[in-house]
């Protein structure tokens, strides 16, 4: 057990530092370096920057340095918290993305919780009921929520909202509530918003899981186990529920692990279309404006929310399987 | 005795004896057969593929031609019955504004009547390259097309929708494919030597894919494409994001392969091929790669979906291929505002084309991977 978690934390730490060093090349790959464009933008907007105060950045990044020495001179930076600043915002970059990233990871987490509530029901009526009536619509279903792309499901969710219902289904807070401190109220109109979001954001996933349960549950229920509890006599849904329907689970909950950066990447664009207050629309923005510091630092965030995340449910896969409990792979 | 006589009674034993002697492959072909939805997914891709080839004979204008005076003009109606005979025809538009919105509007002119000709005269192009022709699928008689012709609307600078769909096919449909290619050679080389050598190698190369697919890939796949210069020529940005999207995309393909290698290598014709002294690169290439080419296949066909749907949300989000390139994202980019959509809803004409697309490529995946692997 403990050399689970050890095996897993060295993993989580690994990529986290592929992470922070793919965000480092991702800030070094425009031509010029940071404090050029930083200068340009800020003249831009009207206010000058000193040539003191452009050196002294310098140094403080270590822009003369070499490469590695700039990358760890940056990853310090990083791992007091001190994430420079948003040129087009003037702001320090840790309030600009703040919240959003919370609202980020909120989002992506209801999502989940969609995508199981949805596919595991789904996945072991498919399985038991095979071939029926409703398994084909299921599979049928499925097929397209994996075929359309997340940003066009969004699309497709506003027009039908505007066009048909003339309401915006955009938006995680009503207009009252965007600037208002956080309350309880505001925390109810965010749980409402948030179905529609976490629907669109979830289709390609459930779709996904319901074809993996229905597979594992199919080739549980042709063992011989099924069979001889049958024979003795067991209500049919006990015979499902009690024992295939845990063992087909397994896979299942370790594929938690891709699902979270696969929800995460998808939220990036649905929140660009749906108009969320995540980090995606901010990502857009420093991206276009080549803002690559507060891009960099969006990338390296959420990668590490993700891995920190994907963590969490391996410790919760160790809770619910025994076998990776006792040690056996 | 007649002939079909002699047939008739040995039918089931010859069916069996062509079964026994067929290759693995006309097997896969027999099974790939009775799985109809993957023969119709395969149908749907030739087809598209044929408007990826001949996209200048299928468009009846030029993609990239604007006029203000025909913007976010609604598909037409072709009127396909004229006098009771099968001579179909359009009426001419005429555009004018509206007094109390300012909004152009077209009202169709009912005296003037412009034949539609299948195969007919439009503007000379050269076919596939090199052969220069003036026949488009779709042509009209006594006008321009560009004048006359909107199958499927206009945009908000008056491009017809119909052509730059066309074209749109072309490069998201060949952007998928190159794509894979790169993705393709990384997956099986790396794949290849995880699961032969094993050991550290494997260990190592797995920890990679582990932790490449634990990265969110789209703020990645953004931050290295907005990365791209903005001075670059089209065909530069296609490579650019080809390379790209194949960089993150290979993980898949290298598990597939990975794990054909490790369950071939225990085979006894591996052990044979070893123990008479074949060299690591026939055993490989010789031996074990034809075994395992259809799983491949079913492996490739299946990622290329994921690669357009890629391509497509970059280029949605103005990261990935930038107008004038024509794809299926840069289509969907006019699309972005919901107001201008509720207004002109054709312009997400282009997203059934990705959904078809990916879902006929899925659809061909699974066949190809149930025909190749029946135990699967």
């Amino acid at each position: 057990m403990v050399a689970y978690i050890v095996r897993r934390l060295l993993l989580a730490v690994l990529t986290v530092w592929a992470i922070s060093v793919l965000s480092f090349i991702i800030i070094h790959l425009p031509p010029g370096d940071y404090v050029t464009s930083y200068i340009a933008s800020m003249s831009a907007s009207g206010s000058a920057v000193s040539e003191g105060e452009a050196n002294a950045l310098r140094e403080q990044l270590g822009l003369d340095k070499p490469i590695t020495i700039q990358y760890a001179k940056w990853m310090g930076l990083m791992l007091q918290g001190n994430f420079g600043m948003a040129m087009e915002w003037g702001r320090p970059v840790a309030d600009v993305i703040g919240d959003r990233l919370t609202l980020t990871m909120v989002i992506s987490v209801a999502a989940i919780i969609f995508t199981w509530a949805l596919a595991l029901p789904i996945g072991i009526y498919s399985a038991v009921y095979r071939y029926s009536f409703l398994d084909y619509v299921f599979t049928f279903v499925g097929f397209i929520g994996l075929a359309i792309p997340g940003f066009l499901l969004a699309l497709i969710v506003m027009y039908v909202g505007f066009a048909w219902f003339g309401a915006n289904v955009g938006g995680l807070f009503s207009p009252d509530f965007v600037e208002a401190p956080w309350s309880m109220a505001k925390v109810w109109d965010l749980t409402k918003h948030l179905p529609i979001p976490a629907i669109v954001l979830g289709v390609a996933g459930t779709a996904q899981l319901i074809r993996i349960m229905r597979s594992n549950l199919l080739d549980e229920l042709r063992k011989p186990y099924v069979m001889t509890a049958r024979a003795r006599g067991l209500p049919e849904y006990r015979v499902i529920m009690r024992y295939p329907v845990r063992v087909a689970l397994n896979p299942f909950v370790s594929t938690i692990g891709y699902l979270l950066p696969y929800v995460v990447s998808g939220s990036i664009i649905v929140s660009l279309v749906l108009s969320l207050p995540t980090v995606g629309p901010l990502l857009l923005k420093a991206l276009i404006a080549q803002d690559m510091f507060l891009a960099g630092t969006i990338v390296l965030l959420l990668g590490v929310m993700t891995v920190i995340g994907t963590f969490i449910s391996d410790l919760l896969l160790m809770w619910i399987d025994p076998r990776i409990r006792l040690g056996r792979q | 005795m007649t002939a079909a006589n002699a047939v008739a009674p040995e039918t089931g034993f010859l069916a069996e004896d062509r079964i026994a002697v067929a290759t693995q492959w006309q097997l896969m072909w027999w099974r790939f057969r009775k799985h109809k939805l993957a023969v119709g997914g395969t149908i749907v891709l030739v087809a598209f593929y044929l408007v990826a080839l001949f996209a200048d004979f299928f468009a009846y204008v030029d993609p990239t031609e604007s006029d203000a005076q025909r913007s976010l003009m609604a598909p037409q109606t072709i009127h396909w019955i004229d006098d009771g005979r099968f001579r179909p025809y359009v009426y001419a538009l005429k555009g004018t504004r509206d007094p109390l919105t300012f909004k152009r509007v077209y009202v169709p002119d009912t005296s003037t009547k412009i034949p539609v000709r299948f195969f007919g005269r439009g503007e000379p192009y050269e076919l596939l390259g090199f052969i220069p022709t003036d026949r488009h699928l779709i042509a009209v008689e006594g006008a321009k097309a560009s004048e006359s012709l909107f199958l499927m609307g206009t945009d908000t600078q008056g491009r017809d929708l119909w052509s730059r769909l066309m074209y749109a096919t072309r490069t998201s449909m060949t952007i998928g494919l190159v794509s894979v290619a790169l993705s393709l050679v990384l997956g099986v080389v790396l794949g290849g030597v995880s699961g032969y050598f094993g050991g550290v190698i494997d260990t190592v190369i797995q920890r990679i894919i582990e932790i490449l697919r634990s990265i969110p890939t789209i703020p990645l796949w953004m931050g290295l494409a907005a990365a791209v210069p903005s001075d670059w020529g089209v065909v530069k940005v296609y490579f650019a994001i080809t390379i790209i999207i194949s960089l993150i995309g290979w993980t898949e393909l290298a598990r597939v392969v990975r794990g054909r290698f490790i369950s071939l290598k225990e085979e006894d014709f591996v052990m044979a091929a070893e123990l008479v002294g074949c060299s690591k690169t026939r055993i490989i290439f010789r031996h074990m790669v034809p075994s395992f080419l259809s799983h491949i296949i079913a492996a490739t066909t299946l990622a290329i979906p994921a690669i357009i749907i890629s391509e497509t949300s970059l280029s949605f989000l103005g990261l990935g291929l930038r107008p004038p390139a024509i794809s299926w994202g840069v289509l969907l980019q006019d699309a972005q505002n919901i107001q201008a959509l509720v207004i002109s809803p054709w312009l997400l004409i282009p997203s059934l084309a990705v959904i078809i697309a990916v879902l006929a490529f899925n659809f061909m995946g699974d066949g190809i991977r149930d025909a190749a692997d029946p135990y699967l």
